[in-house]
């Protein structure tokens, strides 16, 4: 990588009332010219009215060999999905 | 086998998407890596035979259009190298082989525009030939490939029609304009169907990459596609396909062209297409030319960022 050079995460949220979505990256040497060229890369058909960008190294996440046991927690508990449960017939609004 | 390659295998086998951090073959990573630097090249270097008509365009909407399709193209460029880095090869070292020609771009951006209706040529066949492709590639087995396809495809839709409508306008225009059309017709007509790669029983990288799901459709399958498109466009402009043993056959209701020039498509390829040469120099010169703009850049991060890489 160019000295100074950075890649940042774009996030996008489309309209107001949604969740910001990740849609991609881009290279950047500060935090303007980060925003500016997610714009210009990820918004030049009126896609977003909010952008975020966070450098890629800062984003964490779980190393795929532990994901396994990692998310091994939510495995056994099925009791925790509405579908676990029995309602008499003819009960309604469950 | 081990659990790593069995989970890569069904990834495969189910029709899945293979993710950046997934285990994957070595030669599936470089298979992608050089397909998709390619890609990208060919969309950035793409930039250059339009960019040769932006000070010309014949009206201010036309300039406005042209413009913008070629900063979509950008785009696409810019989409392409970050789908290549989540594989582990840097956006410089890409440049890098760019400009030492040890990676190729698709050789029909080595031909030069040389009139305005080649502007026109280049966004119906060019992009025509190149959606294809790109439709196909939207089910490719690389993830974040397939995603940029989808976004590319989206974008895409406006490069042709804006190409066809210039072809519209000459087609239909004065006999000279008109002549000029069929002029890049000629031209343009055999290096797009070449675009598609060799035929397939020629085409080297062929049969594992069709194995992986990488490549969906075979070369000759997607050009027949494109030719069938292409043709009764080219009748509604009222011209004529560089082709003297060009017929329908009525049994398989597909169009059949004479046999290519391979000869100079290899010849192209291996770096003696008549504008080679000066499009890497363009790219070497303006990649020197800003130089400047990188240091300072990097030098105002250096004072203003808290943390800087
Ligand atoms: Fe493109
Ligand atoms: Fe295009």
């Amino acid at each position: 990588m160019e000295k100074g050079d950075k890649v940042w995460e774009v996030f996008i949220q489309k309209k107001s009332g949604l969740a910001f979505k990740h849609v991609g990256n881009v290279h950047a040497y500060d935090k303007k010219m980060a925003i500016h060229n997610a714009r210009d890369l990820y918004t030049r058909r009126g896609e977003g009215r909010a952008l975020w960008v966070v450098p890629t190294e800062a984003i964490v996440s779980v190393p795929l060999d532990d994901s396994d046991a990692f998310f091994d927690p939510a495995d056994d508990k099925v009791y925790r999905h509405a579908t676990f449960y029995e309602i008499p017939k003819g009960v309604k609004h469950l | 086998m081990d659990k790593f390659e069995e989970a890569f295998n069904k990834i495969i086998e189910k029709d899945r998407k293979v993710e950046p951090r997934d285990w994957m073959p070595e030669k599936y990573r470089q298979t992608n890596i050089r397909q998709i630097s390619q890609h990208a090249h060919s969309e950035i270097i793409g930039m250059q035979p339009e960019g040769n008509w932006l000070l010309r365009a014949p009206s201010l909407r036309s300039k406005q259009v042209l413009l913008a399709k070629i900063q979509d193209e950008a785009g696409h460029g810019l989409y392409l190298y970050s789908v290549a880095e989540t594989l582990g090869i840097s956006r410089q070292e890409m440049i890098a082989q760019l400009q030492s020609g040890e990676a190729k771009y698709s050789s029909i951006f080595n031909y030069p525009t040389v009139s305005w209706a080649d502007i026109g040529a280049v966004g119906w066949l060019v992009d025509g030939a190149a959606i294809v492709n790109q439709v196909s590639l939207q089910r490719t087995s690389y993830g974040p490939y397939s995603r940029a396809m989808v976004r590319i495809c989206k974008e895409e839709s406006f490069h042709q029609r804006q190409g066809y409508e210039i072809m519209c306008s000459m087609a239909f225009g004065t006999a000279e304009q008109k002549e000029m059309a069929q002029d890049a017709l000629n031209r343009f007509w055999e290096p797009a169907l070449m675009m598609f790669g060799p035929h397939d029983s020629d085409s080297v990288h062929k049969g594992q990459s069709m194995e992986w799901k990488i490549k969906r459709e075979s070369n000759d399958h997607l050009r027949q596609r494109f030719i069938d498109r292409t043709v009764p466009q080219a009748q509604y402009l009222g011209l004529t396909i560089p082709d003297d043993q060009l017929k329908f056959n009525e049994e398989t209701q597909h169009w059949e062209t004479g046999p290519f020039n391979w000869d100079e498509f290899w010849n192209v390829v291996k770096g003696n297409g008549p504008c080679n040469q000066e499009r890497i120099d363009h790219h070497i010169a303006a990649h020197k030319d800003n130089e400047w703009v990188r240091e300072a850049a990097a030098a105002y991060a250096a004072k203003t960022e808290l943390e800087v890489a």
